[in-house]
């Protein structure tokens, strides 16, 4: 099978444009006759269902928690890019194309992502116009602010919470459509399987959280917009209830998965300090703006740190990196404080730890100034490690943060099984390799709110669909299969919980495929993830009962599939022989340490197939060509 | 400096709706102090699985104070005593050795129970969608900048934005009023001049909603304000009770 992307032809710039024209419509009376299942209702899947609402679609949309509003993208801190050139300091689509694709070292589509900053620009409006209450300046005018070593101030920002603000505004707009009788939402309903028929996705199996029961529901497309799957690695800066389950399960109907390997870490974490952690939390990198990273240039130095004097302290990003400094891109920051660990050099009690420091910006700017920026996030750091930020640097490390990786989607949104669309963070288009800092609230907004509602239409304008219910033997077997697995998992009664499990893969992966990975430690965990797979079907406990709310059962079906999801994860990273945006292969670099690509034999995307679990999965390439941005190696020196 | 403690849970179990309900007690033992506290419940949880028992069921997903979804009463405060924060963000290191915790839902009419310390808070779902937005349809908007907004407006617009939907408010409050939460949407869109043409209709339609969902009267306690983790100020009440006032007249004037 051959993976067609349909980027559509002609200069770059009018791509997107001269396709809107050209794509097929739904007249306005028989939209009403389509039904679109919205699977996820965070940016992406929140703003897709309340525009094809609008558009006369008929719309059932399902999330996991007990409001559309607690979607995981309510965490979303720094802001949200657009290249309006408000500051007029350059900046232009073009160039918020060009970072976005060299930011993603080289591994991203260039149609998609011109696109995603074209539409950056209806965005901005977009969220205004709802109410969304962007920082502005003394003249009533929009703020902006530089982000993630960007060197124009394109970044949108609502404080330290701008994620939050952006999704209320789209929740805001879905609850409109709800209102009015136009989407029906289902909430606290989790999607255990995809139900294709003839070939086309046209249903999806749920468990209903508080009753329990297994519950069908059959459209003419099924939208994807469950988010990403850093969960994995047990700790991350993702909520808990993000899973890799309905993208899993769709992969395991035929969905081929894209680039798993490519995984983000965040530099500026608050350090793991307890093995009873549940999550890590993420230190907004608008930090780096003023912060200095540095650690000791002794190895074991115990000292307090307002003991260590200036010049027994290396502040490594500024001497390794002269011209970008603190706000090198994430992986290259990620890695670095890795490295600077490694060599002992760490600080705190675990020595997995680097110092963010602010005194030199408190100095300079004075403490109401810091305050003002960073002043949410300097009491969070206070709640949570029992230290004052404004006396004392922060300590941070790296955590997992954000997947590139997803499910494969053509230039519609289309997954390659026909009426899947794939949209947000679960899917894998845009970011390539490395996401750049305030780009998935952009690609999620952008995929649901202007890019689905054209190429959905496109779908239904050209294909035939016949009428399905949940009567179809193909539903009947979907939730039959649904039953059975939570009924195993129930009648278990082994000795190890849940968690345990999901913190041994999760070690697994982080020791073996997480910052930097190599061949020896990527096939030792593929020996050990199925060993961990056929213990937890022998020895876990999952108390409770079927019927019921029961969330050891919902954590034990989504850690079953992580851990069979984890060996693509693994067999992606271990056959990508190079190293690019987040994925570093150790065995790829150059000799002062940095990620050497290999672009003759590795600029594709990787697209799986699933076989079986527990064998490797089939590869299928979709080559990227760079027709605008010719691939060169990331200089941030 | 992390060391442990050594706690008595007493904790609200119901195992469905219909069900009587009843406290339990749990020895939480060496609990981190560096542990949040659904940290020191997931500790709990486990050890009850182990043993092939039932957890304690409760809401949580951002563990970061900002999703709305934890909350529980803790020795009779929302969110525990601690100012400003949610559940999740409460720090173990606040309490001392052999203290004794008692563990509830929140509790008021709007927000039936679901099981032990869940409970159903749709009905602030069903306010917002009954007027809680603006409307405007995707591929409408104007460009941005022709809509200046005083960015004192867009300050406080944003104080009350940043309600999380916890229901900390209606749970502290002794009418189980949802004022709190109604107003902050309110005084948001309110403050915003892309929310005046709704304005009025706005604040008549969620009140009326809020009243029909069983939620009971402000009384002017501000148990409510005392209860919020994002600090949403009552004078959004007040603005609210001026705004409602208004928004009566002009439709008996408009007959
Ligand atoms: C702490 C943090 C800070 C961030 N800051 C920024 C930032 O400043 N700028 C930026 O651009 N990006 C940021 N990101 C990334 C960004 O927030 C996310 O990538 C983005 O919000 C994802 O949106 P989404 O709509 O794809 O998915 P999500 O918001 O994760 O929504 C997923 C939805 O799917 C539902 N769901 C999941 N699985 C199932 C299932 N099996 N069945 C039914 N429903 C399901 C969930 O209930 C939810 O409604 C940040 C991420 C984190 C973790
Ligand atoms: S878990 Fe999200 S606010 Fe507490």
């Amino acid at each position: 099978m051959s993976l067609d992307s349909k980027i559509p032809g002609g200069p770059i710039a009018e791509r997107w444009t001269r396709h809107k024209a050209d794509m097929k419509l739904v007249n306005p009376a028989n939209k009403r006759k389509f039904t679109v299942l919205v699977v996820g209702t965070g940016l992406a899947g929140a703003s897709a269902a309340a525009t094809l609402s609008e558009l006369g679609y008929r719309v059932k949309a399902f999330c996991i928690q007990d409001s559309p509003r607690r979607a995981h993208s309510i965490a979303a801190q720094g802001g949200i890019n657009a290249a309006k050139n408000y500051q007029n300091d350059g900046d232009s689509v073009y160039r918020l194309f060009y970072d976005t694709v060299k930011g993603g070292d080289f591994r991203s589509r260039e149609s998609n992502v011109y696109r995603l900053a074209e539409e950056s620009l209806n965005i901005i409006d977009q969220c205004v116009a709802q109410g969304v209450p962007f920082a502005r300046e003394y003249g009533g005018l929009l703020d902006n602010r530089s982000f993630g070593g960007a060197q124009v101030s394109r970044t949108f920002y609502a404080r330290g919470q701008t994620g939050q603000q952006l999704l209320l505004g789209a929740y805001g707009a879905l609850m409109k459509e709800i209102g009015r009788g136009n989407v029906e939402m289902y909430p606290r309903r989790e999607m255990l399987d995809l139900v294709v028929i003839d070939g086309n996705a046209r249903g999806i199996v749920c468990r209903n959280l508080i009753t329990g029961a297994i519950e069908s529901y059959a459209g003419d497309a099924v939208l994807l917009a469950t988010g990403g799957y850093s969960t994995v690695f047990y700790l991350s800066t993702n909520a808990k209830a993000c899973n890799v389950t309905a993208a899993w399960r769709a992969h395991k109907r035929g969905a081929f998965f894209a680039n798993p390997c490519f995984t983000q870490i965040h530099p500026t974490c608050i350090p793991v300090h307890g093995d009873y952690q549940s999550k890590l939390t993420l230190m907004s990198e608008s930090l780096r703006n003023d912060g200095r990273i540095w650690v000791p240039k002794k190895t074991d130095d115990k000292r307090p740190a307002n003991d260590i004097p200036e010049d027994e302290r290396d502040y490594y990003l500024e001497r390794r990196y002269p011209a970008f400094g603190n706000l090198v891109p994430r992986d290259i920051a990620s890695r670095a404080a890795k490295e600077m660990c490694d060599k002992g050099l760490g600080v705190g009690a675990t020595g997995m730890a680097v110092y963010l420091d602010f005194a030199e910006s408190i100095q300079r700017l004075g403490r109401d100034t810091i305050a003002a920026r960073y002043g949410n996030l300097f009491d969070m750091y206070e709640k949570i490690v029992g230290e004052d930020p404004y006396t004392q640097p922060m300590m941070i490390f790296p955590a997992p943060h954000y997947t590139m990786g997803g499910l494969w989607v053509d230039y519609h949104l289309m997954s390659n099984l026909p009426g899947l669309h794939v949209l947000g963070e679960a899917n894998f288009s845009d970011h390539g390799a490395n996401r750049l800092g305030a780009s998935a609230l952009m690609q999620g907004l952008a995929d649901g709110y202007f890019v689905i509602p054209y190429t959905l239409g496109h779908y239904f304008g050209s294909t035939s669909l016949g009428k399905v219910d949940t009567d179809h033997p193909e539903f009947k077997t979907a939730a039959t299969q649904a039953q059975e697995r939570t009924q195993k998992l129930l009648a278990i009664n082994g000795k190890r919980t849940v968690d345990d499990f999901h913190r041994e893969l999760g070690h697994l992966l982080w020791n073996h495929c997480g910052m930097a990975r190599n061949k020896k430690g990527l096939n030792e965990a593929l020996e050990k993830i199925p060993a961990i797979r056929e213990e937890f079907w022998e020895n876990v406990t999952v108390p409770g009962a079927a019927d019921t709310l029961n969330q050891s059962l919902e954590k034990a079906g989504r850690v079953a599939d992580f851990l069979e999801f984890a060996e693509l994860l693994v067999h992606d990273a271990l056959h990508r022989e190079e190293s690019c945006g987040g994925h570093f292969r150790e065995e790829h670099q150059t000799e002062e340490g940095e990620a050497l690509r290999n672009d003759e034999e590795f600029t594709y995307v990787a697209a799986w197939e699933h076989g079986e679990v527990g064998k490797k999965p089939k590869l299928h390439r979709e080559a990227l060509e760079f027709e605008e941005v010719k691939p060169s190696t990331r200089s941030y020196k | 400096m992390e060391k442990t403690i050594n706690l008595t849970l007493k904790v609200w179990r119901q195992a469905n709706p219909q069900d009587a309900g009843r406290f339990e007690v749990y020895e939480a033992h060496d609990i981190s102090t560096d542990a949040s506290f659904l940290e020191m419940l997931d500790v709990v949880n486990e050890r009850l699985e182990r043993e092939g028992k039932e957890p304690i069921a409760f809401d949580h997903d951002c563990r970061e104070g900002i999703c709305g979804m934890c909350g529980a009463v803790i020795n009779g405060q929302a969110h525990g005593a601690e100012k400003e924060t949610t559940l999740c963000q409460l720090h173990m290191r606040k309490f001392k050795n052999g203290d004794t915790l008692v563990i509830e839902p929140w509790r008021s009419k709007a927000f039936p129970i679901i099981k032990d310390l869940v409970v159903d808070r749709s009905a602030f779902d069903r306010i917002i969608a009954s007027g809680g937005y603006i409307t405007v349809r995707t591929g409408q908007a104007p460009e941005a900048h022709t809509m200046l907004v005083p960015q004192p407006n867009a300050e406080k617009s944003f104080d009350a934005a940043a309600c999380i939907g916890c229901g900390a408010c209606v749970a502290a409050c002794p009418n189980a009023s949802a004022m709190l939460f109604v107003s902050a949407k309110i005084s948001q869109l309110a403050l915003l001049p892309q929310g005046q043409p709704e304005r009025w209709d706005r604040v008549r339609i969620m009140v009326e909603k809020m009243d029909e969902e069983g939620f009971g009267n402000c009384s002017n306690h501000y148990e409510c304000e005392a209860a919020c983790p994002k600090n949403i100020k009552v004078s959004n009440i007040a603005r609210l009770n001026r705004d409602h006032l208004w928004a009566s007249i002009r439709a008996k004037l408009r007959g």
